[in-house]
């Protein structure tokens, strides 16, 4: 299957792209998706215990299972206001 | 076209428009927030700040904080607005106004929604100044972390 990863603020500077399609396995997770990118972004790796994940526009675990379509997001710490 | 309670986009902020959407004839106080950029943040000079945001989740993140204050505070009404791209200094960043009948609510609900805007709205500070930038790392976002909550409901009450 397929997922579109959305990447922000360093993590995006980090991967060279703020948008990604992903190709995964049948029973993936949000996880899979992380490892798979960290693959091809090893830079990325010193954010594992920092972020944050959405799926389709809500936040979500990393053990959320994703489907074909999905939109997954990566979000390092966050700093509005 | 009526503004939307909670909003985020590169539009400037109009506290009393803001203000005015949560405004009824039933609220005696309207409290209202607003986070300016400032020009120094640890120890050098702030020339702007882009503020980067993942708006459809920023939105549904406004969303659930106004719903976490309804929880709270039933009587009070919340709006959240919140700037993206670049932010001069002085100018509002963020807005939160929050309506009330009686004013202890209204501080309440408005600064229990400034503190998790900080903890969990998906926007991020690339703070510019005189030799360089940086981006701004604050709370790892999560929603569920109780303990979190909690620290924003004691700040808000205290």
């Amino acid at each position: 299957m397929f997922v579109t990863v959305h990447l922000f603020a360093r993590l995006r500077e980090l991967a060279g792209a703020a948008e990604l399609r992903q190709e995964l396995p049948d029973e993936a997770s949000a996880k899979t998706a992380w490892q798979s990118l960290v693959r091809t972004c090893p830079a990325l790796a010193e954010y594992e215990p920092l972020i944050s994940c959405a799926v389709n526009h809500e936040y979500a675990r990393f053990t959320t299972p994703l489907k074909h379509g999905d939109e997954v997001a990566f979000l390092p710490p966050v700093s509005g206001g | 076209m009526v503004s939307p309670r909670f909003f985020i986009g590169s539009d400037s902020l109009d506290v009393n428009a803001i203000a005015a959407l949560v405004t009824t004839p039933a609220c005696g106080a309207v409290a209202t927030f607003v986070g300016v950029v400032r020009d120094h943040n640890a120890g050098h000079r702030v020339l702007w700040i882009d503020y980067e945001a993942y708006e459809p989740l920023a939105k549904t993140t406004f969303e659930r904080i106004g719903r976490e204050a309804a929880d709270r505070w039933p009587s009070a009404q919340v709006a959240i607005h919140h700037r993206t791209g670049h932010v001069a200094i002085g100018e509002a960043s963020v807005v939160i106004a929050a309506a009330s009948p009686h004013r202890a609510d209204a501080f309440a609900a408005c600064r229990y929604a400034i503190e998790r805007v900080k903890q969990i709205a998906p926007v991020w500070k690339h703070e510019h100044f005189e030799n360089g930038d940086v981006w701004i790392e604050g709370a790892v976002a999560d929603p569920d972390d109780e303990a979190a909550r909690q620290l924003a409901l004691e700040r808000a009450c205290s």
